[in-house]
């Protein structure tokens, strides 16, 4: 064949779908199921440690001596996967107005969520005596709700972010798959606390 | 491009290329497995040979080893024939007809002979195993076991015997036990700081001595002997310096020794200078000499350092010139590890080297 | 749609500055650009690389040798380590993924270009940080900087205690960078083969290649995040006073241990499958057969790529384990040897009854075959635990990881440069000089690779500086160092012909080997958008339907 010439394969059968009915699965949620499976194995290594140090730390204070169960936090961070939910549903149905609202409830539940852990914290460091250095519990405890945590705020700032863009009237309709592929990741954080919180709160005490 | 130097080199070794192909596989082969087995004609050996064995953890593993060896080399052997069969006759010849040979696209039958024989070969070579590490494992100890309890450091080994009161340092004592009454050694692994590994080849395997674990081992040396042995897990900057010798003793042997290492010092006067000089310099924050204040448990305890033969953790042989440049210059023998070196004049080290020499 | 021939050439572009030349490569989203990049990074450290084990051979050419100290020598180890590991075989593994994976699929570029590019330039700072510990990561002792706790990174070794200024968190920071860069790169490859296929390429009609590619992509999401999740353990711990890792606190140095194998089994079958690949790829067309038994390459490759996470511990069989756990991480180490063996099994009958030949890319794959037998087989004696228990740690596994990574998977990637880099750079090589540079490397291989066998079962552990005479293992390691150099002369013979053909060889057409996979129905090398017009696929060999439309594959899958 010439130098330089390109073949464009036959497809004479009629096995061969036109372009149109070939379907593949949408990329953005399958790239985000992909993070979600990498960031879950990284949880599992915090968690697994969180569980193999419960008892055996030397010293200092114990789960039961310090830790209050945070249902105030729990419930609002539970409550903001209901309220993208209802974000990415009035976004898909061009309610532009839900959608901006449910946003706003999501981010500021999320918010509140952060706020409390930082509550917590501030009162196990200066009135118990627990830090990340004190002990084994201490290590493990600050490391896993830490790293939620963490995860909460970069979500926040996704919410944030994708607020404003609605503020300024730039997501439509069209984008309600990349808006639920956002969303996707929030849930995941949702699903991460309730795991976070069983092994913490309940197990581990 | 034509490079004339190149062609030569391609012309030369194309006919070998026949050989090569088939030879060199089995030449690798047979040499890989032959090899171990001509170090051991070297004589009553130094060489820590893992299968020279003289004890029954170690006799285990190597008869293990010797049908593991046996399988794989039959595989290797038919793999490879085949293998070798395939390249010569389905190569492309310039006589070939152009055209593609017979497009086949697998063979349900042969697929499945491939698949069921290995997973036969596995299940005989698991339970030839797990056989073997049951045996090692979970041997119980007897009563009259020698109990050993050995410290990893950087970079020496303690060694210390709660039932007879003895302790020692880098050169391990124990009894030859006879197979009608055995008297294995079981000796109890912990580490005062990073992870380090005893192995003596020619005794058993090796298990590893990690700071906040109890691991064990167990020996059953049926030869007296000298045998070799290093640490096998990297321990930091000295860890290619931290040797093991263990020593089978017989049971007279072994009774005299530790009768021995039971005693406190005994320096003569003509050495109190020197005794004076390591009772009041650092010496005596890391080494022990029982029967005198020096009670450090940092390094290396020194009451019968005479009885060894090699000093530094086996880096250097214990005379009295190495013993004196170890005291002065540690780094030369035994580069950053962690004994200081002392900063003492002549006569002083002279001295306190005189006073260590008299400790048998 | 009818069959046509459309004739596109090349677009010759006008000569540029070098400025705009350098932007173009920086900037750039492509994913061959993306690969070459990662490839020409890759060479560079496996020439820093090398350069590490040649130091270390010369040390321990001799006993009681003093050509570095010890405490280089133990810097020696542990970059050689982690750089042949993150920096040259993952790299260079994601560069030939990235660059053939769209053209084999027919899709114009991955599904997340620009996470693409910047997973690469991540993964790239991560190896700079690492080595900028040379300069900056002084101890307290002014030892040099680079780290030297093994590329394992043992705790409590890597504690502020026993690892004193910075030379292990320039390690653990390099690799987290480099790590994110890898699950980055993971997320596109899996999202590119399951979203963008061209119609008509179904699953099972995918290449191999892209099929491992999937694979592989999958387990890099569930192996290095482990590693990430230990090495953040890692950090708190030096930075935050934490003691995840600490036993003066109660913290445990197995947990480390089973943290980092976690990562580091599935790690090693990461590296392997994309050789796997490239040999899935090469050996059938250079025996103009098809692969034998597709369905169950995939069926075995999916396999290993599941059994490969239940045989880490098999790494820590020393560690004092009871025997229950001795005995599960035996069996399952057995076990995952089963696929891989099928898959020889079927490389051979792939060739067997075919038209061998034998060119460079086939020799190499030739050379893997042998070699990832022995290594197999050396896999699975060191599986025994009781065996194990005497070769762990020594010289036997050294070179039974070697005979892995240099005998398997360098040569699979060198037959996959020959392969490749005619489509790549629009020239073919020249087969003489690639000839001379497989037999020169053969030569080197077998002579340090199967003599290094040899000092490990006669007791010599490894990441040793220095070694006592009078051992017996003085010989061999004198042989062992010397294959080195041949290795070293192979190596360069192959730069210098890939450099020389670059400018000067013959043009390579879209099609020099006469294959059948997608990516050889495009220009070489390829223009940015691929293909002129999406193709459609109706079997696995694309192009033998084209070329033999009487008898054509569709027919028989």
């Amino acid at each position: 064949m010439p130098q330089g010439a390109m073949l464009v394969s036959t497809a004479v059968t009629s096995s061969a779908p036109l372009e149109s009915q070939w379907v593949r699965p949408y990329k953005g949620h399958v790239g985000m199921l992909c993070l979600i499976a990498a960031e879950s194995s990284i949880f599992t290594i915090f968690v697994v440690a969180y569980l193999y140090y419960i008892g055996k730390s030397l010293s200092g204070p114990t789960p039961r001596e310090v830790l209050e169960l945070p249902i105030f936090a729990t419930v609002c961070l539970l409550s903001s996967s209901l309220t993208i939910h209802l974000a990415v549903a009035g976004l898909r149905k061009a309610n532009y107005n839900a959608f901006r609202l449910w946003w706003f409830l999501t981010f500021a539940l999320g918010s509140i969520f952060l706020i409390a852990t930082g509550h917590e914290w501030h009162h196990l460091i200066y009135d118990k005596g627990l830090t990340i250095s004190t002990n084994l519990f201490g290590t493990t405890y600050y490391s896993l709700v830490g790293l939620h945590a963490f995860h909460v705020t970069v979500g926040l700032i996704g919410l944030l972010t994708i607020l404003f863009l609605a503020l300024f009237h730039r997501v439509e309709q069209e984008h309600s798959k990349n808006v639920d592929t956002f969303a996707m990741y929030w849930h995941f954080v949702d699903v991460v606390w309730v795991v976070v919180f069983t092994v913490v709160y309940i197990v581990g005490r | 491009m034509t490079c004339w130097c190149f062609e030569k080199v391609l012309r030369f070794s194309l006919p070998l290329r026949r050989f090569r192909n088939r030879g060199l596989f089995f030449l690798a082969g047979s040499i890989f497995f032959a090899c171990p087995f001509l170090a051991r004609a070297q004589g009553p050996s130094q060489v820590p040979n893992i299968f020279d064995t003289v004890s029954t953890p170690a006799d285990s593993i190597h008869r293990l080893s010797l049908f593991v060896l046996t399988i794989t080399a039959l595989i290797f052997v038919v793999v490879c024939s085949l293998l070798v069969y395939a390249i010569v006759k389905f190569r492309h010849r310039p006589t070939d007809e152009n055209h593609e040979p017979p497009q086949v696209y697998g063979s349900n039958q042969v697929e499945l002979a491939w698949t069921v024989i290995p997973v036969l070969i596995v299940l005989v070579l698991f339970f030839a195993t797990a056989r073997v590490i049951q045996s090692v494992q979970d041997a119980v100890p007897p009563a009259n076991a020698i109990q050993v309890t050995a410290v990893g450091h950087q970079f020496w080994w303690e060694f210390r015997y709660p039932a007879l009161g003895v302790v020692t340092a880098n050169e391990l004592h124990v009894p030859v036990s006879d197979r009608s009454r055995p008297t294995p050694t079981f000796v109890k692994l912990l580490s005062a700081d990073t992870n380090h590994s005893f192995w003596v080849p020619q005794l058993a395997g090796k298990t590893d001595l990690i700071p906040n674990r109890i691991n064990s081992i167990w020996i059953d040396p049926h030869e007296p002997g000298m045998y070799l042995g290093q640490c096998a897990q990297y321990c930091g900057v000295q860890h290619a310096k931290m040797l093991l010798r263990v020593y089978v003793d017989s049971p007279e042997q072994f009774k005299q020794w530790v009768d021995a290492q039971k005693q406190p010092a005994h320096s003569p006067d003509a050495v109190a200078d020197g005794r004076r000089i390591f009772e009041t310099t650092a010496c005596v924050n890391c080494h022990t000499i029982a029967g005198t204040i020096a009670n450090g448990r940092f390094g290396p305890d020194l009451t019968h350092l005479m009885s060894r033969q090699t000093i530094a953790s086996g880096a250097a042989l214990n005379t009295p010139e190495n013993l004196k440049l170890w005291i002065h210059h540690p780094d030369s023998i035994k580069p950053s590890s962690l004994m200081p070196a002392m900063n003492l004049s002549d006569k002083d080290l002279d001295a306190l080297t005189a006073y260590l020499e008299s400790l048998q | 749609m009818s069959s046509e021939s459309i004739a596109i050439t090349g677009v010759r572009e006008p000569s540029r500055s070098i400025g705009a030349i350098l932007h173009t490569w920086i900037t750039t989203v492509d994913h061959k650009r993306i690969g070459i990049l990662y490839i020409l990074y890759a060479l560079v450290f496996l020439v820093i690389g090398g350069l590490e084990a040649t130091i270390m051979r010369i040390q321990l050419l001799v006993p009681h040798n003093h050509f570095v100290s010890p405490e280089f020598f133990n810097q020696m180890f542990t970059m050689h380590g982690t750089t042949m590991i993150f920096f040259v075989a993952m790299p260079i593994l994601f560069g030939f993924g990235n660059y053939l994976v769209p053209l084999m699929i027919g899709a114009r570029d991955m599904a997340f270009p620009r996470l693409n590019a910047f997973s690469f330039w991540l993964s790239a700072f991560g190896g700079f940080l690492l080595y900028f510990s040379f300069i900056g990561g002084n101890g307290l002792y002014g030892a040099g900087g680079a780290p030297d706790v093994g590329w394992w990174a043992y705790a409590p070794l890597t504690s502020k205690a026993f690892s004193i200024g910075h030379s292990t968190e320039f390690w653990t920071l390099g690799l987290l960078l480099a790590g994110f860069g890898s699950i980055g790169t993971a997320i596109n490859f899996v999202a590119t083969i399951l979203c963008l296929r061209c119609p008509g390429m179904t699953l099972g009609r995918m290449p191999l290649l892209a099929w491992l590619n999937l694979v592989t992509g999958a387990m890099v999401l569930f192996a290095i995040s482990p590693l990430t999740a230990a090495q953040i353990m890692l950090c708190l711990d030096r930075f935050l006073d934490a003691h995840f890792f600490d036993t003066q606190a109660g913290g445990s140095a197995v947990l480390w241990m089973h943290f980092f194998w976690i990562f580091g089994h599935p790690e090693v079958y990461i590296l392997v499958i994309p050789a796997f690949a490239f040999i899935s790829e090469i050996v059938p067309v250079f025996s103009r057969k098809p692969i034998f038994g597709y369905p169950v390459m995939v069926a075995a490759t999916v396999g290993i790529g599941f059994v490969s996470f239940s045989v880490w511990a098999h790494h820590m069989f020393t560690i004092g384990m009871n025997s229950y756990a001795n005995t599960f991480f035996t069996i399952s180490t057995m076990v995952v040897g089963i696929p891989t063996g099928i898959k020889i099994f079927n490389w051979l009958g792939t060739m067997w009854g075919g038209k061998l030949i034998f060119k460079a890319p086939l020799l190499f794959c030739i050379g893997f075959l042998f070699q990832f037998l022995i290594a197999g087989l050396t896999g699975i004696m060191l599986g025994a635990a009781p065996f194990n228990w005497q070769l762990n740690n020594s010289y036997f596994v050294v070179a039974h990881f070697h005979y892995v990574i240099v005998g398997g998977i360098l040569f699979a990637i060198f037959g996959a440069f020959y392969y490749w880099f005619p489509k790549m750079s629009g020239h073919l090589y020249n087969e003489k000089l690639a000839k001379l540079h497989f037999w020169l490397f053969l030569i080197g291989f077998h002579l340090t690779f199967d003599f290094m066998h040899i000092p490990g079962i006669l007791g010599m552990p490894r990441r040793i500086y220095t070694y006592e005479p009078g051992r017996g293992w003085e010989i061999w390691n004198v042989i062992v160092t010397i294959g080195v150099f041949f290795q070293i002369v192979g190596t360069i013979v192959f730069v210098a012909n890939l450099l020389y053909s670059i400018f000067r060889g013959a043009p390579a057409g879209n099609d020099p080997w006469d294959a059948w996979t997608l990516e050889w129905s495009t220009t070489s090398p390829p223009p940015d958008y691929n293909f002129a017009s999406v193709p459609v696929v109706n079997s696995r060999r694309p192009l033998w339907d084209i070329k033999h439309p009487e008898d054509p594959d569709w027919r028989y899958e």
